[in-house]
């Protein structure tokens, strides 16, 4: 009992400062391209147990994450440590023991199973390959893993054209499950089903991390799906991550102004409800020629929106407890008003949090 | 009501497959009355894109509207129109965008010589002012620099970018009636609040009618007035949108309402819809949503459920409807969380 609290404390993955970028192909003629900075000093901790919801639209770098971490795309710099190990240092047969602890279910249910191979097969393939069960032992623990996901183990001998969305996504969970890892990359696992089978799905992923103590990072666009599964939430916009809190503070209150537009534009299933919507303006910038200073700077709707903002990287800094948020309006900020005005700076930062934007208030009477 | 712009009367579009006869929309009644906008709701399957390209005749073999169907739109009954008549009125009178942009618009022209494409169709616009026409109607619909972007090719633009020069296609001619299936599924949803603004914005603007077909109930809410629930190619459920939200009757529309996650609701456990849809060429005899339902009793396997009138706007093809009390405990009215 040296350092109790520590060991209680270790945090299952901590990534550092993850980048990726991806090269583009050089012009004949003309100067070499920038980069696409898909990924651009990401850091989190994700501790035992515990889900992460990793948020944002297409192309914000969330999926990127989720495969650099596993090294299924190979990390431009930073740090990945799992359970103590550096990921990144891990070559070969050190780096498929690894994995062995860190598996994926991808989005897509259609091209993320092989067609010729069984469901039985594609269950028990990481079985065999990690040593963990043969022959009999194998077949049986392939059927009880269909059984955990809700499939029936006699499904074992067809192929995955004869399984609905849902279904197939069953397959995935279960071939992540069978070589018992202790970490799961969720990338957007529900968002081809429909909606009554999603249900499903996520219902299954909170059972499964209940029985098993499995941590998540879940990836996900939809905001709703990740309030319901995610234990703290990391917002994602160009390469960076913009806002970082627990569910209950970043659903309730949004310090990031991209945030909130994110959550204001999610349309309420109440047709009663009233809510004022915040529309941004024009698309999300290449991130091939990120914004300078705050890359959220051009479709902003702080009131004190300014030069500064154009010109200042916005460090993700606490500004409640666990609260984290990357913008130098926002108090409070370590960012001094003096070195704001350095830089131009003509509106002092407030605090903004549009209400009515928000939350909805419903006329509807209590139903009897 | 006022005479409907668009009455579709019992229609039927079966696709005649090597694996038996898919009854893709099996039955479907609806109209929608001038400047009214009306929601098709409902999974994979259900029949609601078909129903769409039902209505424009854009239904290639093995499909066919069979007949005994009825599509009459202002008068007159679309499927008895010839090809050159059903012509003049497509991308006319009725106008539709698509879900997905890319796909939909012609990689190798520019999206000018798209949009102005339309003018010179159906209005026989020359050259120069089918352009001007068609610069100007980018602009209404928000593009920036339309003049430079008039010039560009689909892949140039982001896909919120391409639904705007879909929808700004579709409204070159004033349609009365636009059927936009799904316009904003493959969007992100800062994209979608736009384009939605946009298409209310329009509607106003030009007085059209619209049919919105979409798996969302968010966005259902937000922009219809009437919805249609769709399941198994026929309606099960139709009310006014306050109507239907209020007190949802079928099953179906129950489940699907309570399994939506919603914002503000926490990490309450959702509620789910047992099993999956079946095939189209297999629907289950009597109700077709008997096998996933907590309440179904003898009566759903023996008997197809007609559309029950609940009241004088709602109605639901359900049994329940004549035998109340059979309803399980399991199929409670979804909770109205609804976040203070």
């Amino acid at each position: 009992m040296t350092t109790p609290t520590r060991t209680a404390a270790a945090p299952l993955l901590e990534v550092r400062d993850l980048t990726k970028h991806f090269p583009r192909r050089r012009a004949l003629f003309g100067p070499p391209p920038t980069p696409v900075r898909a990924v651009d000093g990401v850091s989190f901790v994700i501790m035992p147990g515990e889900t992460l919801g990793l948020v944002g639209e297409s192309g914000c770098g969330k999926t990127t994450t989720g495969r650099a971490i596993l090294r299924l795309v190979e990390p431009t710099s930073g740090s990945v440590r799992f359970d103590g190990h550096d990921v990144l240092a891990l070559r070969g047969a050190d780096l498929r023991r690894l994995r062995r602890h860190m598996q994926i279910v991808f989005q897509d249910p259609f091209s993320s199973l092989n067609p010729r191979m069984t469901i039985g097969a594609i269950v028990r393939e990481g079985l065999t390959i990690h040593r963990l069960a043969e022959g009999d032992a194998a077949d049986r623990r392939v059927k009880q893993l269909l059984d955990e996901v809700g499939l029936r183990p006699e499904y074992a001998s067809r192929y995955p054209h004869e399984f609905s969305g849902g279904q197939r996504q069953r397959v995935g969970i279960a071939r992540a499950l069978s070589v018992e890892p202790s970490f799961i990359v969720c990338d957007e696992p529900v968002s081809a089903l429909d909606v009554s089978v999603q249900a499903q799905v996520i219902n299954l992923l909170a059972d499964l991390r209940r029985d098993r103590g499995l941590a998540y990072l879940f990836i996900a666009h939809d905001l709703a799906v990740v309030e319901h599964i995610a234990d703290r939430v990391a917002v994602m916009y160009l390469g960076h991550i913009v806002e970082l809190a627990t569910s209950r503070d970043l659903y309730r209150e949004p310090l990031m102004p991209y945030t909130q537009a994110l959550l204001s534009a999610v349309p309420v299933p109440d047709p009663t409800a009233s809510r004022e919507r915040i529309i941004l303006q024009g698309d999300v910038p290449s991130p091939a020629n990120p914004p300078h200073g705050c890359v959220f700077h051009p479709r902003c709707q702080h009131p004190a929106r300014d030069m500064a903002c154009t010109r200042l990287v916005p460090p993700l800094e606490e500004k409640a407890p666990g609260h984290f948020v990357a913008c130098i309006k926002q108090t409070p900020t370590t960012v001094s008003w003096a070195q704001q005005q350095d830089v131009g700076a003509t509106h002092p930062p407030e605090r903004y949090l549009p209400v009515a934007a928000l939350h909805t208030t419903s006329r509807r009477p209590t139903p009897p | 009501m006022a005479e409907p712009l668009l009455a579709i009367e019992n229609l039927r579009t079966y696709f005649h497959t090597t694996a038996g006869v898919a009854r893709a929309v099996d039955g479907l009644s609806l109209a929608v009355a001038p400047g009214e906008t009306v929601g098709i709701v409902g999974e994979s399957g259900c029949g609601k894109s078909v129903t769409a390209l039902s209505i424009l005749r854009l239904i290639a073999p093995p499909g066919r509207i069979e007949s005994g169907s009825h599509i009459r739109f202002e008068g007159r009954d679309l499927l008895a129109l010839d090809d050159r008549g059903m012509r003049a009125i497509r991308g006319n009178r009725i106008a539709m965008v698509f879900q997905e942009p890319m796909t939909a618009l012609n990689p190798v022209f520019t999206v000018g010589d798209q949009v102005a494409e339309v003018a010179r169709i159906h209005a026989g616009a020359s050259r120069a002012a089918a352009w001007t026409q068609a610069v100007a109607m980018l602009d209404r619909v928000g593009i920036p620099a339309p003049d430079e972007r008039a010039h560009e090719y689909p892949h140039q633009l982001s896909g919120g970018m391409r639904q705007r020069v879909m929808i700004a296609m579709a409204l070159m001619m004033k349609p009365a009636l636009l059927i936009a299936d799904e316009p904003t599924t493959a969007l992100d949803v800062t994209i979608q609040a736009q384009i939605l603004e946009l298409l209310a914005e329009l509607q106003t603007q030009y007085g059209m009618s619209v049919l919105l077909i979409t798996h969302d109930f968010g966005v259902v809410a937000e922009t219809a007035s009437r919805v249609v629930v769709m399941y198994g190619g026929e309606a099960v459920e139709q009310a006014p949108v306050s109507a239907l939200f209020a007190h949802p009757h079928h099953p179906y529309t129950r489940g699907l309402l309570a399994a939506m996650p919603r914002l503000g609701a926490g990490r309450d456990r959702l509620q789910t819809i047992p099993g999956t849809v079946p095939a189209p060429t297999d629907w289950p005899a009597g109700c077709r949503f008997r096998d996933r339902c907590a309440s179904a009793w003898d009566r759903c396997e023996r008997e197809h459920p007609p559309l029950y009138e609940l009241s004088a706007v709602q109605v639901s093809r359900c049994h329940l409807a004549a035998e109340p009390g059979r309803r399980a405990a399991g199929d409670a009215a979804p909770a109205h969380r609804v976040t203070a």
